[in-house]
């Protein structure tokens, strides 16, 4: 492989790709940078995102770990301490409960707790979410968990564009960074627009224009939605789609932007609506733009169940377009 | 072997290194008693020859992250009193300005990463520290201090692990004083031979005296020397004994006056002294000389403390997240 190089014509590739020529150049980049994780280096990934990488970069900075979560993780808050930009891998989310101790009372404490004296310039990625019937343990989504911790940004990239640069401003970020990739986007085909060599991580980002109602989603939920606002355009109601990118901290500005012309609103999240990001979301429109609203809000989120393994059962668990539609359809045309 | 210089400029540095954290402890009881430091106070009344000793085998390039339990090895490690008695009391020139307390005292300068409360939790930080140091070329050492508690907890059995298993330069330091809380250590290990736990790891390790500052010193110089030559890690268990509650609020039922009783007439200074005093090593005046002198240097600590400002509440989410990496 090459030195990564601005490209001048699109190039087409996949989510995964776009992970990996991401962790490439911040190796390139930073001799200070490496990656733990299981199986990440002979085996090329759970998802095969870091497939190459060990032969590229060797077993120093390529680092396999054994099934050890909590250790691993709390091994990349010390690096991280002492000087290293550690990007720790866990498989999905559901593992990262056994480290959960390390992220939430170490990597988000320590810098305030410290009085400022210790930063945590960490970043942990993480594959989330449903619909690849492998049943309730490995098809959660908790990234709204994450995203109520004071002291983390959390990232949802869902385009090949985010896939390929968030890393990039996650580690210019001195504070521990946790991104969120959708199972379900791994082997998504998108083109990489030329000479785009970043992206913000502080913003989230309208996908698609218009005037009638507001669908606000992230991650996985994307394509659902723009598929549902391509469904309402046949039927004359044109949604706008904003893609939220940062549960936290989260661009309330964009939300209620988009709110105020729309002055309608459904909020889309694969995470259950129970004390969620969607409620937060929803709960901020209703503080800041209540007088803006000509309709109640309306959420779709996962049925609050464990995510089953029966296709069947899971499809009618997670949000789909349909149920996306409705809702919307609701909001401008009340029967 | 690493013999333990014993002149008598070490033997009273050893001295007052442990009664300048019996004294500051006992300074910190009357100052919680007046309200003027809140929340928990673990006390390590009954355990300073361990950090004393400990410390003696780190240089200042060298790293430490110990426990809630943490006095002793701050002041050990040589964190300024004035900054510590100062966080104890929440103010803004303590070493965490106020935001950490007696749990949580850290010191970038001194390589002191931090007191931990979450019982196991500083264990796989050691490994991060250790790596990033080996990483980048440092020859250093991690000294992580724990209690035997902290043993029963997975992230220790995945971080001795790891350790052995990266060859990481680390000294695991086990304070065993019986008690996890209230659970005896014999009610809590289905085996209580800890080493045997650490060499299950391939982790070699010894148990020690906890209560003999030399013992200690002697064994953590060997330790340290050890890892420094193989760049392995190493377990070192200390007995010892916490003479007072888990922390201010323990009615300790769990274990008998009388045992408590015993334990203190083994304690760390009063046998140390006494040694020193029956085999004529250090005069009475000297002792006193010593007490007086951390005396004075409490007072100053305290004045330091009750003198200090608080930090505006404006202030109150910075460092939430931080503008830059220090260095």
């Amino acid at each position: 492989m090459n030195a990564p190089q601005p490209v001048s014509v699109s190039t087409r590739m996949t989510y995964r790709e776009a992970c990996k020529q991401a962790l490439r150049e911040a190796l390139l980049a930073d001799p200070k940078v490496f990656l733990m994780g299981e199986d990440i280096g002979r085996y090329g990934g759970c998802y095969a995102v870091t497939k190459g990488l060990l032969e590229e970069f060797g077993e120093e900075r390529i680092r396999d770990t054994p099934l050890s979560e909590s250790a691993f993780v709390g091994a990349g808050v010390g690096a991280a301490m002492a000087g290293m930009r550690p990007i720790v891998e866990i498989m999905t989310v559901n593992f990262s409960l056994l480290a959960l101790d390390q992220i939430v009372n170490n990597a988000v404490t320590i810098p305030h707790m410290s009085g400022g004296q210790f930063a945590i310039p960490l970043v942990i990625r993480m594959a989330t979410g449903g619909g690849r019937r492998v049943a309730a343990q490995h098809s959660r989504s908790l990234e709204g968990w994450y995203a109520h911790i004071p002291g983390l940004r959390v990232l949802t990239p869902a385009t090949i564009e985010d896939a390929r640069f968030m890393l990039i401003g996650a580690l210019t970020d001195p504070n521990p960074v946790i991104i969120f990739e959708h199972v379900m986007l791994y082997n998504m085909e998108g083109d990489l627009a030329p000479d785009v060599t970043g992206v913000d991580i502080d913003r989230a980002k309208v996908r698609r224009a218009g005037k009638d109602v507001s669908l606000i989603t992230y991650g996985g939920s994307l394509f659902k939605t723009l598929a549902a606002a391509d469904a309402l355009a046949g039927e004359g109601i044109d949604a706008e789609v904003v893609d939220l990118r940062v549960l936290r901290p989260l661009d309330t500005k964009t939300i209620l932007d988009s709110v105020a012309k729309t002055r309608r609103c459904v909020i889309v999240d694969e995470g259950w609506r129970s004390g969620s990001i969607s409620a937060e979301i929803g709960m901020r429109i209703a503080e800041e733009a209540f007088f803006e609203l000509d309709a109640p809000l309306r959420r779709v989120c996962a049925r609050e169940v464990p995510i089953p393994y029966a296709a069947h059962l899971e499809d009618a668990s997670l949000p789909h377009p349909a149920a996306i539609a409705a809702a919307a359809r609701e909001l401008v045309r009340p029967s | 072997m690493t013999k333990v210089h014993l002149d008598h400029a070490h033997l009273l540095h050893l001295l007052k290194a442990m009664i300048r954290i019996r004294h500051f402890e006992a300074k910190c009881v009357e100052l919680y008693q007046a309200q003027k430091i809140l929340g928990f106070l673990h006390l390590y009344d009954g355990e300073e020859a361990v950090s004393v000793g400990v410390m003696e085998a780190l240089t200042p390039q060298d790293a430490v992250i110990a426990t809630y339990r943490e006095h002793g090895q701050a002041l050990a490690r040589g964190v300024d009193p004035k900054c510590l008695m100062a966080e104890m009391m929440g103010k803004l020139n303590g070493c965490c300005r106020g935001r950490g307390g007696s749990m949580h005292f850290f010191d970038r300068k001194r390589r002191f990463y931090g007191g931990n409360a979450i019982v196991g939790g500083g264990l796989p930080l050691a490994l991060g520290v250790a790596l990033a140091d080996k990483m980048q070329g440092r020859l250093a050492v991690t000294a992580c201090f724990f209690g035997e508690g902290a043993v029963d907890e997975g992230e220790f059995h995945e971080t001795l692990n790891l350790a052995e298993l990266w060859r990481l330069p680390i000294l695991f330091v086990c304070e065993n004083n019986l008690y996890s809380m209230g659970m005896a250590f014999e009610r809590a290990e289905a085996d209580t031979n800890l080493t045997h736990k650490a060499s299950s790891y391939r982790v070699a390790g010894e148990t020690v005296d906890g209560m003999d500052v030399v013992a200690v010193e002697s064994a953590a110089r060997n330790a340290v020397d050890r890892i420094r030559r193989e760049g392995e890690p190493y377990f070192l268990e200390c007995r010892t004994y916490r003479f007072r509650a888990h922390s201010m609020f323990d009615a300790q039922l769990y274990r008998s006056k009388e045992e408590v009783e015993a334990w203190r007439k083994k304690g760390p200074i009063v046998r140390f002294q006494g040694w020193l005093e029956a085999n004529k090593l250090i005069k009475p005046d000297e002792v006193a000389a010593i007490e007086q002198e951390i005396d004075a240097e409490i007072t100053e600590a305290v004045a330091f403390a009750e003198t200090g400002g608080l930090e505006p509440v404006s202030e109150l989410e910075r460092f939430v997240t931080m503008a830059e990496i220090p260095s």
